[in-house]
């Protein structure tokens, strides 16, 4: 069996080291050796989305890839979603529209929703329910979730728009 | 008590206190719990649906590095007795409980456990667990609820007998129980109606679904105490599991209920408990255990399949005469399916004179049932309201009137002769009459609009809560009922309108077994009831003596206190007042720290009523159903947090829709072949519209504000509602759960050749 292997990659914003068994999984790794809890494991096999973070821009469940795999990657987990105490508009309206029950969903469809954001600002609610399909929520019939990711949008266009002013 | 106009605080939605942590994924589940020197455990579980245990040799498991203990079903006491542990909305015998944690000489399902590791790695403990040898003898297979009723199948255990209000069988049989309900004379009721519809049900087993799975961490101190932080819906009911199982003591046990992924009746009870507890007394280290997914399918209750055999008479009014019900819920490998919840809530929604419910409690080799969400009565409403659909169809009557002309009222009965206190069935249906959704038009080709109603009693129970005060005026609020949905929101809210306080003023957090006093557990939609009165009575225990304290800071006697909006003042004397704040910050000066309990019990039921409507579409190609429009109806009684209510009644409405058109337990011979998220389908954003409700407010008899439990009758009408909209988008009567594109489409081209052969 092979030794550990050094990774280096950019997680949340800051560059950083871990060491990981080949076999284990980024989730894995994520929690159980950087004590990242905030992602989390609902099947482990790819289906539930709980687990997704963000690797170089794109979704991606993160208990299929290998940790040895984040080489040189740039991940974003739900713990690098606020700047200090100030939360992501998706974290704030997500608690304004009750868009959680048990909450174990929760960081998946954050990230999963950034995700979505990220390269489409404005999207429509068909949009919305395609790219989240592959996150699974149990409690909550996906109506405030969806409600506040297209709100979220909203809020996101909304500052971009001010900043735009502001440097114009 | 105030009235509905003058609520402050009741009835609006502020952000819960509690989910600052879950959206920054601060918050502990579980899973989440790692500690110095943690070993991971992992389960060895049985791969045949029944079989003798033979021998065990765990010798190259312990030789393996990083492997610190095995332990097997002989570490476990024996239990003899037939003494009852509580899990929730039910009870199960000690010895049962056992067995589903670690198999005793004997496996009765695929799935059970068998042995289980503590290794230093997730990957040694698995890898640990391949190194057991276990030998098995195979024995013949039940995993059908009617094979297992006959008198020539396989036994499951050959010390059960039939428990009904007759006593015990006489000789040992898979049917572990009966129950019987009965009124009037049921030919006699049949002989006299215009119409009469028989027809047969099959449902299958489904799961819960919470997304976090199953979950235990212990670690047992030198001195023998211990302490779990576990998932669950019940501290104190996994206290008592793992007291009984272990023979251990309750006071040597500490339970830390983790915030939790979702239970929906799923986690009240101790599969993983016991086994780390006994792991980490071999250890001395602290041991966590994480089930995977194909685990919790398999090793953790699902809810019942079921067979069901209904025959509902009409007068040619619509006026119901008589019923008949004959119902088979599967148990899983030991004896406590829902059927009572069955009997008491299909036919309780209408007054009808003759009936006869006679239900079965059956083993098979399937995982054991527990509790979900309204346990029993979805399957039984699934057969009665299509039934009602179909006899309010052959007499030409709306489907909301035929219901609406038998539905019952305040003082009616259920079908156990219990009569009903304040209900609100009548004005749900009126207001499912009057809704817009009923009175747009739906028109075209394959589509079809359903009704169906769902009746579950609740639960009350036990709760105690604690508040305690800060000397900056604020109030801590400690709560026994571990928080699925937002109650420690809806709990402060209540502290915030009695007190007269803001809603950021008081905090709420949920309490382990040895910090707040005994509750039962979050489940049986009882936490918003039964702990809101808990709390309720705790503000005026904590007014009560403030006015004691205000008086000295007044210099005045305690009787001359009055307390209104925030503030204690001298009767008679308006200006003479101090403010609730001012008291708090001041109790140290006015006789000393204190805190107020409140402790509920023995509450009167406060039952719910749902409904759902649906538009939908099928595919004539393909048999797929596709979901335009739902509502979903409910008598809430008072709503403390609306958006925490409808978030119940769309959550309860998703479930059951994943139960009408996807989701079921696969089975060949007792093995499950889909105990993944791919193959056994939960509903996702794609497959769902908006989910719309519709909340009606009728008081309930006791309690405060008049509030009714909200969390379970929402899943009940889903499927029914489905089947009649199927119905008449398609002309075919579904019979059997789930719906699945297969089942429509096969059902539609029976139909297709039976017309054409008609023609023909
Ligand atoms: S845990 Fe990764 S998709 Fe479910
Ligand atoms: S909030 Fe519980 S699974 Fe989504």
């Amino acid at each position: 069996m092979l030794g550990k292997v050094v990774v280096r990659a950019v997680l949340n914003g800051q560059e950083c080291e871990f060491l990981a068994d080949p076999r284990q999984t980024l989730l894995e790794v994520l929690r159980e050796e950087l004590h990242l809890t905030g992602t989390k494991e609902g099947c482990g096999n790819g289906n539930c989305g709980a687990c997704t973070v963000i690797v170089n821009g794109r979704p991606v469940n993160s208990c299929l890839m290998l940790a040895v795999q984040a080489q040189d990657a740039v991940i974003e987990t739900v713990e690098g979603l606020a700047r200090g105490s100030k939360l992501h508009p998706l974290q704030q309206v997500f608690l304004e529209e009750a868009a959680l029950q048990c909450g174990i969903c929760t960081p998946g469809f954050l990230m999963a929703a950034k995700a979505l954001l990220d390269v489409n600002p404005d999207p429509t609610e068909a949009e919305v329910r395609h790219y989240l399909a592959g996150n699974l929520c149990r409690c909550t019939g996906y109506d405030k979730i969806v409600r506040a990711v297209l709100k979220a949008a909203q809020v996101l266009r909304e500052e971009s728009e001010k900043a735009a002013e502001v440097s114009a | 008590m105030a009235t509905a106009t003058q609520y402050r605080v009741i009835g609006t939605r502020p952000i819960r206190p509690d989910g600052y942590g879950k959206v920054t994924g601060k918050d502990q589940y579980g899973a989440d719990v790692i500690l110095p020197g943690m070993l991971y455990c992992k389960v060895l579980r049985s791969p045949h649906p029944h079989a003798i245990i033979k021998a065990i040799d765990v010798s190259k498991a312990l030789a393996l590095p990083g492997v610190m203990a095995v332990v097997t079903g002989d570490d476990l006491p024996r239990i003899e007795s037939s003494e009852k542990v509580s899990s929730g909305e039910e009870t199960i015998e000690a010895r049962f409980m056992t067995a589903l944690c670690l198999a005793q000489d004997k496996v009765y399902f695929k799935g059970q456990p068998v042995a289980a590791v503590a290794a230093t790695s997730l990957a040694t403990a698995q890898e640990a667990l391949s190194l057991i040898e276990v030998e098995y003898e195979p024995l013949p297979v039940v995993d059908d609820v009617l094979e297992a009723m006959k008198e020539d199948a396989p036994l499951l255990h050959g010390d059960l007998y039939t428990e009904s209000l007759a006593g015990k069988g006489s000789k040992p049989s898979n049917i572990a129980g009966r129950v019987e309900h009965a009124r009037g004379d049921v030919d006699k009721g049949m002989a006299e109606a215009d119409v009469v519809i028989e027809r047969e049900f099959r449902t299958q087993m489904v799961h819960q679904g919470y997304i976090e799975p199953t979950n235990s961490t212990a670690y047992v101190a030198p001195d023998g105490r211990i302490t779990i932080w576990t998932s669950t819906q019940g501290a104190w009911d996994i206290r008592n599991q793992v007291a009984t199982i272990l023979q251990i003591p309750e006071g040597m046990i500490r339970v830390i209920p983790m915030e939790i992924g979702g239970g929906f009746g799923g986690k009240f009870t101790a599969y993983l408990d016991p086994v780390v507890v006994l792991l980490s007394q071999k250890t001395g280290r602290p041991v966590k255990a994480v089930m995977t997914r194909a685990e919790v399918f398999q090793a953790t209750g699902p809810s019942s399949g079921t067979y069901i055999r209904l025959k509902i008479g009409a007068k040619r009014d619509g006026t119901l005469v008589a019923a008949d019900a004959f119902m088979v819920y599967d148990a899983g490998a030991f004896p406590g399916s829902p059927v009572g919840g069955a009997s008491v809530t299909g036919l309780s929604p209408y007054n009808i004179p003759n009936f006869k419910i006679l239900g079965f409690d059956v083993v098979t080799n399937r995982p054991r049932v527990k509790a979900y969400r309204a346990p029993g009565a979805t399957a039984i409403a699934f057969a009665v309201e299509t039934v009602l659909d179909e006899i309010a169809e052959r007499l030409g009557i709306d489907p909301v009137d035929l219901r609406l002309k038998n539905a019952v009222g305040p003082g009616d009965r259920m079908t156990n002769g219990v009569p009903y206190p304040s209900i609100g069935f009548r004005e749900l249906l009126t207001a499912v009459k009057e809704h817009p959704h009923y009175n747009a038009p739906l028109e075209g080709k394959w589509v079809g609009r359903g009704f169906a109603a769902g009746f579950w009693m609740n639960g009350s129970g036990v709760s105690t809560v604690h508040l305690t005060f800060n000397t900056d005026g604020t109030v801590n609020l400690i709560e026994g009922s571990t928080d699925i949905g937002g109650t420690r929101a809806t709990m402060a809210q209540i502290v915030a309108e009695e007190l007269w306080l803001e809603m950021e003023e008081v905090k709420p957090m949920v309490g382990d077994t040895q910090i707040v006093g005994f509750n039962d557990g979050t489940g049986g939609s009882r936490t918003t009831y039964s702990t809101g009165v808990a709390v309720w009575k705790a503000c005026q225990n904590a007014i009560a003596e403030f006015k004691v304290r205000a008086a000295r800071m007044l210099e005045v006697d305690a009787e001359e206190i009055v307390f209104e909006a925030g503030d204690f003042k001298v009767k008679g004397h308006p200006d003479r007042s101090v403010n609730i704040r001012e008291v708090i910050r001041n109790l140290r000066h006015t006789g000393g720290h204190f805190e107020a309990v409140g402790v509920s019990g023995g509450l009167k039921m406060a039952p719910a009523f749902g409904a759902s409507l649906v538009d939908l579409a099928v595919d004539p190609e393909t048999g797929k159903v596709e979901i335009l429009r739902w509502t979903q109806f409910q008598d809430v009684g008072k709503a403390i947090h609306p958006s925490y209510v409808e978030g119940q009644l769309q959550g309860g409405a998703a479930q059951g829709i994943g139960w009408a058109l996807y989701e079921e337990y696969i089975f060949r011979d007792g093995h499950m072949l889909n105990p993944t998220f791919l193959d056994y389908r939960l509903p996702t954003a794609l497959d769902l519209p908006m989910i719309d409700t519709c909340i009606i407010e009728v008081p309930a008899s006791d309690g405060p504000y008049g509030v009714r439990g909200v969390g379970e009758v929402s899943i009940v009408p889903p499927p029914a509602a489905i089947a009649n909209a199927i119905y008449r988008a398609t002309g075919v009567r579904m019979n059997e759960l789930p719906m699945t594109s297969e089942r429509v489409w096969r059902a539609m081209s029976q139909r297709q050749s039976r017309v054409e052969q008609e023609a023909s």
